[in-house]
């Protein structure tokens, strides 16, 4: 399993439908990403970044070829069995947390798992296993508003990563934090993914996350223009 | 789940709070206005049918047709006997004489001379027979406002504001001045013993409630009337009931070419009440039907920008893995919950101040003084079993249709939004 391939596009093109005619934000991208991976995608505004990480994360579909995510078939999928394959196996960071404003620091991690078959202790156990991960233990109850930035993307992190899942994927995570907090942040994820073996997909041009990346992968008018492995996983 | 969903409706006020308000506040107005249309419209029709029409009446065809000016000389002849084939046609119905007339009061001084006059609109009624019932129809007793019934042949009740501006005293003559059935002069001596206040403008105004048989003789009127009322069993008007009974009646003389025959007419038409009355029974359906279309607009409304507001919420909700009809179907039920308790709130305060109104009621004398209707002064709601349902289900039918509606433009908005939102 360590270095199985679980996200798998071939001769990708996804078209979006502009006055009379179309325009291609993706162009043939043929793209492998094993279990473990801590991979970036970057690139300029409007390169297809978003694109991508929309159809890995089964929130939309290719035009043409085809983008396999832990063995589904991503343009075949209903919706309702999108929203399994979310459920189960990804977790999403954004960059303004989008955290649910009404409820506790505890409730927001707990929320991915209400959508799952775990216990009331198992989901406890959980959530407090994901905040220890992210040092926020001492703020399970505190509201989103009574944190900083950077304790809100934390959060943010132990809720993509409490039900463990197989792909994170973090869409300019550290766009909204400061230096110090962006490295937090970051080295919070390099750890999860060293420990848990989770593979981390980032949509960033920000050099602080550049940094911490494994794997280059360098998108310009929707191709894929340069795919570097940095340093070994 | 349901507690997750539930915390966050609880905590969230725009959510919950201002949309159960919007729905109750609705809900309340509906309640309130239904309960006011029926209690004027009830009233409306009582009063009516008490004080004019009865439930059908019976008056000649010449009458009939020139009823508003009370012509007695077209009165029917041979009244007692047509009293007594009515009330053996119909046992269960109560049936009365009624003389409508107009002439002047004079009230004279010690000398016999004119000491004050001013015209009247009388009504002779059957106040000194046993078992009357036009006491109790006509509510005289509670309208008397000083003085006492008439208990002889003689005396007469006259309107208060009548007797004020008259500056006649209890016990004292006055003199009707008015024409016989034959159309010749007549003066009348009668005894005021009590005045009174019936609340309905039209009567109050020159008030004089005299018994028949004076006025029968006043007016050389033995075994006439001007007009025979009947009262359906329980005094309760139906429509349907009363044109069963005048289609029968009528039918007896359709084929008399006599202007003196009798001829029935019922409520509605006598009264000229139809448009009103099919208003009244119209207007709760037409308030319905507008109270569900404004509420859904505005609940609408109310759930597009509070799904605006939950986009974030929604967006990560569908990202983490809920499907869409997961999340639809939480939207519904939180507008269930939320419709169930503004409806409830919204009845429980409609029947709170329509409570009030049937009991204080509302003195509109002032704004009423020129009406010739037989309007009440004071008008009242009327709780009926309708009111306690009436504003209950349209509440909880129009936050659950305007959630579903804005629930799916949120499904749609939000799906890109949340692209939007993981674009760089």
């Amino acid at each position: 399993m360590e270095n199985s391939v679980l996200i798998k596009t071939e001769k990708m093109v996804k078209k979006f439908p502009i006055g009379g005619g179309f325009f291609t934000a993706l162009n043939d991208i043929n793209l492998n990403f094993k279990k473990g991976e801590f991979a970036g995608i970057v690139g300029p505004s409007g390169s297809g970044k978003t694109t991508l990480l929309n159809i890995i994360g089964s929130l939309d579909v290719p035009s043409e070829g085809s983008a396999v995510v832990m063995e589904k078939a991503v343009e075949k999928l209903s919706q309702r069995e999108a929203a399994k394959l979310r459920n189960k196996y990804i977790g999403f960071i954004f960059q303004t947390f989008n955290l649910l404003p009404v409820y506790t620091v505890f409730e927001n991690v707990e929320f991915p798992l209400l959508l799952q078959d775990f216990s009331s202790n198992e989901r406890k156990e959980m959530v407090k296993q994901a905040l220890e991960w992210v040092k926020l233990s001492d703020k399970e109850k505190s509201r989103p508003a009574q944190l900083s930035g950077g304790e809100c993307q934390r959060v943010a992190v132990a809720r993509a990563m409490v039900k463990k899942p197989q792909i994170v994927l973090a869409d300019e995570p550290t766009a909204n934090l400061d230096a110090k907090n962006s490295h937090n942040i970051l080295q919070t994820m390099e750890k999860l993914n060293k420990e848990l073996k989770t593979t981390f997909i980032f949509s960033t041009h920000d050099e602080k996350v550049i940094e911490y990346l494994h794997r280059k992968i360098r998108l310009e008018d929707g191709q894929v223009v340069n795919d570097e492995i940095i340093t070994s996983n | 789940m349901i507690k997750f969903l539930v915390n966050g409706l609880l905590r969230d006020r725009q959510r919950s709070l201002f949309p159960i308000l919007i729905v109750a506040i609705g809900v309340w107005i509906t309640v309130f206005f239904h309960a006011y249309i029926t209690g004027v419209f009830g009233e409306l029709v009582d009063t009516t049918a008490r004080f004019s029409t009865g439930h059908v009446k019976v008056m000649s065809r010449a009458y009939a047709e020139n009823q508003d000016q009370k012509p007695n000389d077209l009165a029917l002849l041979g009244a007692d006997q047509l009293m007594s084939d009515l009330q053996q046609q119909y046992p269960k119905m109560t049936w009365t004489k009624r003389i409508q007339f107009g002439g002047l009061l004079d009230i004279p001084d010690e000398n016999g001379e004119t000491r004050s006059q001013g015209p009247v609109a009388g009504m002779g009624v059957d106040l000194l027979s046993p078992g009357s019932t036009e006491i109790a129809t006509l509510n005289i007793e509670k309208a008397i406002v000083s003085g006492r019934m008439p208990q002889n042949p003689g005396e007469i009740l006259i309107g208060d504001n009548l007797a004020q501006n008259l500056k006649v005293k209890l016990g004292e003559t006055a003199t009707l001045l008015t024409s016989t059935m034959y159309g010749s002069m007549t003066m009348y001596n009668f005894t005021v013993v009590g005045t009174i206040r019936f609340g309905v403008m039209a009567m109050d105004r020159g008030a004089m409630i005299a018994d028949i048989t004076d006025i029968q003789q006043a007016l050389d009127m033995v075994d006439a009337s001007g007009e025979i009322l009947g009262y359906l069993e329980n005094n309760i008007y139906n429509d349907e009931e009363a044109a069963v009974i005048v289609d029968q009646f009528n039918a007896n003389y359709q084929g008399v070419d006599d202007e003196y025959a009798p001829v029935m007419g019922k409520l509605r038409e006598l009264s000229n009440l139809s448009d009103y009355l099919a208003m009244g029974e119209n207007f709760s359906g037409i308030l319905i039907f507008i109270f569900i279309m404004i509420m859904s607009i505005v609940l609408w409304n109310a759930g597009l920008m509070g799904g605006l507001r939950r986009y974030g919420e929604v967006g990560i909700r569908l990202a983490i893995g809920e499907n869409k009809g997961h999340v639809y179907r939480s939207m519904i039920y939180e507008s269930i919950f939320i419709g169930l308790a503004g409806s409830v709130l919204g009845t429980l305060l409609g029947l709170g101040s329509a409570y009030w109104l049937q009991t204080q009621g509302l003195d509109i004398s002032s704004m009423i003084k020129n009406i010739n209707m037989m309007f009440p002064a004071i008008i009242r709601a009327e709780i009926t079993h309708e009111t306690y349902y009436i504003g209950f289900f349209p509440g909880l039918f129009s936050t659950v249709l305007g959630t579903s509606l804005s629930g799916i433009g949120i499904y749609k908005r939000q799906t890109a939004q949340l692209f939007k939102e993981l674009e760089v």
